[in-house]
This record gives C-alpha cells, structure tokens and sequence, in this order.
C-alpha cells in the first residue's frame, strides 16, 4: 500500500539507473541517514535512553560500524567476485600497523645509498587512508594466485597471508617502533585540528568512512568494474571469452576489497581499541568477517551491515539477557550459552535461508508491495 | 521463513529492551570483575575468579561491607580475549550508584587496552603482578596500580634466585638462560630486564616464543635440548604452562632448572603434568599455597553457609589467594578513601586517591588475616607497585613448598628502566607528567 513504485515514472536514464529507483526507498534512506547522522548523537548528547552511558555508543555501534566497513571489504571479494579469502584479518592488520607508522613517522636509513627514506608523522586521516593503501598492496600481492587457483584452494593461499603477517608483526620490531611488549598505541585522533575522544565524536568519524565507503562501493559493484567481478564469479571462462580480462578484475578485486578492509582495520586499532597487539587480528578475526558476509549475504552491501549486526551485537545481547531479567546462573554458564543458542541460530538460517538476511530483506520487499495480498 | 524471522526479530528485540533498565542500589559499591571462565586460560582464570569474588561476599558477610558500605560485585566473563574486555568494561563502568570502583582485568592485553581508557573514565585500574612494567610511575600513569610485583620485577628475582643456586653472581658469567614466552605482550614484557641482567651478568640470553594459546611446543623444546641452556624461565599463562612442563619432560630438560613466573605457579600448572611436574620451581607473588587466618573466615562465613564459589578443598590453592588477595587491596584502598571522602560509595577518582596512599603496614596485615602471605606494601604518587619482593617455591609432586626467602629486586637496575619506558610513553601520549612533591 505504502511501498509501491505505481506512478513513479522515470523520464531519464539517471532516474533509471538511480542508487534506489523508487522512492520510497530512497525516503527510507534519507531517514536512515538522518538517523544515524542527527538522532543518535542528539540522544547520545542529551543522555536520553538507550544512550545513557557510553556503553551503546563505545561498546556496541563503534564496533558494529567498523566491522561493517570491513565486512563491505571482504564482500567485494568474496560475495561480487567469487574469491574465498581467510586473509581479512590480515588486510586489516596491514592497513592497522601502516596507519600506526605513518601516524608515528617513518625512518628508513638507506646506508649504502648514504641516505635515508625519512616521512614525518602524519595526522591521522591521511595515515589512516595510507594505511588502506598498504593493505591494498598487500591484498594485491596475496591476490596473485587467485589468477591460477580457484574456491578452497584460494582460500588456503590467503590463509598463508594471515599467517604470514601475523609474524611479521609479532617478531619485526620495526612496526612497533621497539615496543618491549609488542603492543601499540594509537596516535590521538586528530582531524583537521580538532582531537576528536568522546564516544561521539569517535561515532561520528566511523560513521563518516562507512558511509563514504559504503555508497561507493554500491557504485563501484553497479557499475563497470562490478559487472566484471560478478561475471567472474558467476563463470571465469565464460566472462573471460566476453573479453574480461581475469587479472584486471580479480586483481581489482583484491585492491579495493583490502583496502577498505585496511582501512577498517585502522579504524579498529586507531578508533575502537587504541592500544592493541597482533592478537586482535587474528586468524578468528578473518573467520568472523567471513562469517558476517555468509550470514548477511554474498553480494550485497546492506547485507555486510545486517552480518555485522548479528555476528557482532547478537551475543553482546544474549549475553546481558539473563543478568537483566535477574535469572542468576553464572557467567560462564551464559557465556557458554551464547555460543551455543549463537551457533545453532546460524546453522538454522544457513538450512532456511541460504542466502544469507539480504535476500530475506529483498523478499520482505517484494511482499510489502503486493501487500496486503502477498502470495 | 520470512515469518518465523520477524517472530524471532520480535523476541530479539524484547529481549534487549527487557536488558535496558540497570538498577542502581544506592547506598551501595559497585564492584566489577573481569573474569575469563571459559576458553583456553580458564583453568588459571577461575579460581583467581573465586578469590577475588570471595573476598568481597566475605566482607560483605563478616562485616557487612565497608564501614557500612555494602559491596555490590558483578562478573562479566572476558574470555582473555581484549576486545570481549574492552566491551565488558564499557558495560561496567558506569554500573552503580558511583560507578566502577576499580578494574582488575588479569589480563595484559586488556590492561594495555583498558590503560587508554582510564583516564578520560577516571577508574582506578589495579594490575597486581601483571601489565605495564613502566605503570609503577604513578607521575605519568596516574590510574594503573601494578601492586606487588611487575614482570621486570619478576624477571630480577628469577636471575637473582638461578645466581644463588649457581653460588654466586659471578658464575651466572658464561651461563647460557633461556626465556619460554607467551607471544603475547605480557610474554614479551619481561625481555628488556632479562637483556638488561645478561649485559651486567655475562649470561647469554635467549627468547623463544610460543604462540598462543601454546599447546604446540615440539621444536620450542627441541631447539632448547639442542642449546642446552642451564636454565629455562617459562612465561606461560593457562593451558601453556603444563604443556612446556610435559614438554620439557619429553625432551629431558630436568624440571628443577625451569622456573616460572608467578603466574605459572599454581596447581593448575603442575597437576596435569603428573609425577613429570615434580621439581618444578617457580616465583611467588610474594604468597604461595596455604591457609591462613583468613581462609579460616571464609570457611566459617561462606564455605559452611553454601555461599562460597570456591569447594572447600581448593580453597588455599595459589591463585584463589591470588584473588583473595587482589580484592583485598582493592577493599583496602577503598576504606582507605572513605577516611578522606566519607563513608559511602566512592567514586573512581576518589578510590584512585585511596589506591595511592593505601599503607598496609605488617600490623594492618595480620588484622585482616593475611600474615605470613605478604609483606608490607606502601604506594606513593612516584610508586604504584609498593613493593618489590618476590620468593621461590617449588612443586615437589603434591604440594608447593617455599624454597627461598624473600629477594628484593634490584632498583638500580629497574628503575631507569621504568623511568625511560615511562617517558617515552608520556612523550608519546602527550602527558603531562604530575608533579609528584606537590601531591597530598
């Protein structure tokens, strides 16, 4: 009834081929923008329920914005290009400790040239898209044997890139400037001359790259580059007889999913943890981005979002349930609970829904506009 | 599909409004725990859990809290794992009528995490033997307290024992001592001290890493029966610590020439090795094993009455006294504040202020039970550690017997160290350090 396209016709090719051609839709995303934009901070500003504490804000949505962002990364090559890669904990390593360098200036005595590759600190924003540069690099690098092999057998060769670096930055000291412990800190968030620390203004600087990031990548899989990747995956012969070339797409791939992976990963050090260790990308973090796009839907950029909520926020809710309701069981009871109801739920939607919550929205849709007779 | 989803959307989001509404008892202190009850670090992390829940369920019960001021203690289960640390921090902190008292994470990752945190959070973060070794200089981190021993303390102490069983200092010279560590930051934490005594003392230093969680050791050991140092010091945490033991077992290194550090030297380290564990030596945080007049309370107050987390046959094992002993300085600093801000619930800050000037003197000790478990321990503005005494003990099979007296680590060596390591983390954080003389 309300959300039907009847009487909206498109005039242009523009208005054909919009980001949402019905308006509705685009009203809906409008609000939603609105939303996390206005409404959020406003509530978190004036302390109004949900957003008493910080807890909502620092615990829950920063990180909740952060993997999305990443789990958009590992969509571009898992769900639009067909790639299996279990190196996203990886990338986001690479894009986390370059970030860290660049914030922290970098030193690179040449001695047999008699000189020196010497780059001051840099604030955080370019450090930070730095950092994504790095991890597309690397990305690109691991992404070469994907030209060759295919499915599981790619999928081990990325795991090679998660080991790989997870060495790297244990047992090179150089990326932690010397650190004893091997632990780092982040720079503090400077952009554009204004140190941005409250849980809101952190709020606001993962919101701004998601949202930056997000509609971009829904542009770069509408388009051109996207067609080649999707054609790729769904047939590589097939698409390279229409004249795509392999390499360009897949190596692409590799570039822009890293990158924004690299970039989520600094934001996870520089914004979400502030001080971290090698361990807070580990080979679970890959599995879990990986994970996030299964559940959310391959090939869909609301998808990595709908992934993210329940990977990440649904066993942060089981756990406070029983607390809250005053059930008095032990924590490691409800701990171990949570893996359990968390992992049955997520075999129960893979047998019913295969293709992940997107595909749920999409039919959800599709019987909103036959609404109220949907068949 | 579509509506069995929105059913299950709908119960989801019941639920979560159902977890909104965080009742706050007024004339309460809130106490928070991070506690890590599953997972690989568990066997180590539970009965520090039940020391530390105990303690506070007995001041409660015996006292009837602080001078009134009833705790209210809550656990949120962190898995060892920083970001699960980090999320439970956040839930905890404002919790409360004045919010968290102190944090004690027993886990370094989370205490390097948290210790970006506390002090735009203004929470006391209290570290007995573990985190930052640089965070005893109370000027430039105001809100760590890494009572009793830090890692470079510990690392002191192991050479100092291992020179006095070779008879002397100077036969450390030529001796070859190798390090197992955790590849974590709280293995590699105690590596620049141990640098530092192979320089003074002529001992070759090696590390050898071991990945987490560390059931996999084979070539660790190996290279180790190839180098045949004299001595292994083990840096272990949770299912690590018994698997070097069986290990070294396995590759005939003989277990009196190992030495942990005090948090791989508890039962749980030692038992599942069997008779191979027998000779095992490690530090002491200062206590052992043992019962002492406090565990006679909590065996009348809460143990008898059902209320202990605790059996009975555990209680006096090395870590649940660790966590006795952890919240009782927590406690301490607390009563220690109420006698400037009153007695009622305090807020961090003002906890943070009892933390620095809390003085358990041996008097103070033994009125609370624990004589014989510590020594005295004074903190100051320039010292959150208090102390610097460590002991050795030494599993013999059954039972852990104390083979040493208590060593002092060396300051001269430390102390510069913490001093630069300190400052450079100030520098690079942009803290201004306090000025120390101007405390009250």
């Amino acid at each position: 009834m309300l959300y039907r396209e009847a009487g909206q016709f498109k005039t242009t090719y523009a208005q054909d081929m919009a980001m949402f051609p019905i308006r509705q839709d685009r009203i809906a995303f409008i609000l939603l923008l609105a939303l996390a934009f206005l409404v959020v901070p406003l509530l978190a500003k004036l302390q109004i329920w949900p957003f008493g504490g910080e807890y909502l804000l620092r615990a829950i949505l920063i990180p909740f914005l952060i993997l999305s962002l990443a789990a958009i990364g590992v969509n571009i090559l898992v769900g639009y290009c067909g790639q299996i890669s279990l190196g996203s904990g990886a990338f986001m390593a690479v894009g986390a400790y370059s970030a860290y360098k660049f914030g922290t200036g970098i030193n690179i005595p040449l001695a047999w040239l008699g000189t020196a590759i010497v780059i001051p600190p840099l604030p955080v924003l370019p450090s930070i898209l730095l950092g994504g540069l790095m991890a597309a690099f690397a990305g690109v690098l691991f992404g070469v044997p994907s030209l060759r092999i295919k499915g599981l057998y790619l999928a081990v060769a990325t795991l090679a890139a998660q080991f790989f670096f997870d060495w790297v930055f244990l047992r090179v000291p150089w990326f932690t400037n010397y650190s004893s412990s091997g632990s780092v800190n982040a720079p503090a968030l400077n952009f554009f001359g204004l140190t941005m620390n409250s849980p809101i203004e952190r709020y606001f600087i993962c919101l701004s790259f998601v949202t930056v990031f997000a509609l971009l990548a829904k542009n770069l899989v509408r388009g051109n580059i996207g067609r080649q990747w999707m054609a790729i995956r769904d047939m590589d012969i097939a698409a390279e007889l229409m004249g795509i070339r392999p390499l360009y797409a897949k190596l692409t791939a590799f570039a822009v999913s890293s990158f924004i992976v690299g970039v989520a990963g600094a934001l996870w050090a520089f914004v979400y943890l502030g001080s971290w260790e090698p361990l807070a990308f580990s080979i679970d973090r890959s599995f879990q981005l990986l994970f996030m796009v299964i559940i959310g839907g391959l090939g869909s950029i609301l998808g990595a979002f709908l992934g993210a909520a329940f990977i990440l926020v649904l066993p942060i809710l089981l756990d406070q349930v029983p607390h809250a309701l005053g059930i008095p069981i032990s924590v490691e009871t409800v701990s171990l609970l949570v893996f359990i109801i968390t992992g049955s739920l997520i075999c129960y939607l893979l047998i019913v829904e295969p293709h992940g919550f997107a595909r749920l929205w999409s039919t959800a849709k599709e019987k909103l506009r036959l609404w109220p007779y949907p068949y | 599909m579509l509506r069995t989803f929105f059913l299950m959307a709908t119960a989801a989001i019941g639920a979560s409004v159902a977890v909104a509404p965080a009742l706050a008892q007024q004339n309460e202190q809130y106490v928070p725990a991070l506690v890590y009850r599953t997972g690989p670090y568990a066997p180590n992390g539970i009965p520090f859990a039940n020391g530390v829940m105990d303690y506070w369920n007995l001041i409660n019960e015996r006292d009837g809290g602080i001078n009134g001021v009833k705790l209210a203690p809550e656990e949120c289960e962190t898995g060892y794992a920083t970001d699960k640390g980090v999320e439970c921090y956040e839930r905890m902190k404002s919790k409360g009528a004045t919010g968290a008292a102190y944090f004690s994470p027993l886990s370094t990752g989370i205490t390097f995490a948290l210790t970006e945190k506390v002090p735009a959070d203004k929470i006391p973060l209290l570290t007995m033997g573990y985190g930052r070794s640089e965070s005893r200089n109370g000027a430039v981190f105001p809100w760590n307290f890494i009572a009793a021993g830090s890692y470079w303390t510990a690392a002191d102490v192991a050479i100092q024992h291992i020179a006095k069983e070779l008879g002397g200092a100077d036969k450390l010279k030529g001796k070859k001592i190798s390090l197992v560590y955790h590849d974590s930051p709280y293995g590699k934490e105690p590596i620049p001290a141990l640098e530092a005594r192979a320089k003074q003392d002529g001992f070759t230093f090696k590390a050898i890493p071991v990945t987490h969680p560390g059931v996999e050791q084979k070539s660790q050991w190996l290279s180790i029966r190839q180098d045949r140092p004299d001595y292994v010091l083990l840096w272990g945490w949770g299912v690590m610590n018994p698997t070097s033991i069986s290990e070294a077992a396995a590759v005939g290194f003989p277990r009196d020439k190992i030495i942990g550090v005090w948090w791989a030297g508890a039962e749980p380290d030692v038992v599942p090795g069997g008779a191979q564990s027998a000779g095992y030596k490690a530090l002491m945080l200062q206590h052992g094993a043992g019962k002492y007049q406090v565990h006679a309370d909590i065996e009348k107050h809460l143990i008898s009455k059902g209320k202990a987390q605790v059996k009975a046959e555990e209680a006096g094992h090395v870590l649940y006294n660790r966590g006795l002993l952890n919240s009782m300085i927590g406690v301490e600093a607390i009563r220690t504040a109420q006698k400037k801000f009153g007695n009622k619930p305090l807020t961090g800050e003002q906890i943070r202020w009892g933390f620095e000037n809390l003085d358990l003197t041996a008097a103070r000790i033994k009125e609370l039970g624990f004589e014989g478990m510590i020594k005295p321990m004074k903190f100051s503005c320039e010292d959150h550690q208090g102390a610097d005494e460590a002991r050795v003990h030494q599993w013999d099979g059954k039972e852990w017997k104390i083979i040493s007296d208590y060593y002092t680590a060396d300051r001269k060596i430390l102390d510069p160290m913490v001093k630069d390591a300190s400052a450079k983390y100030g520098a690079e954080k942009k803290i201004d350090a306090r000025d120390c003389s101007k405390e009250s």
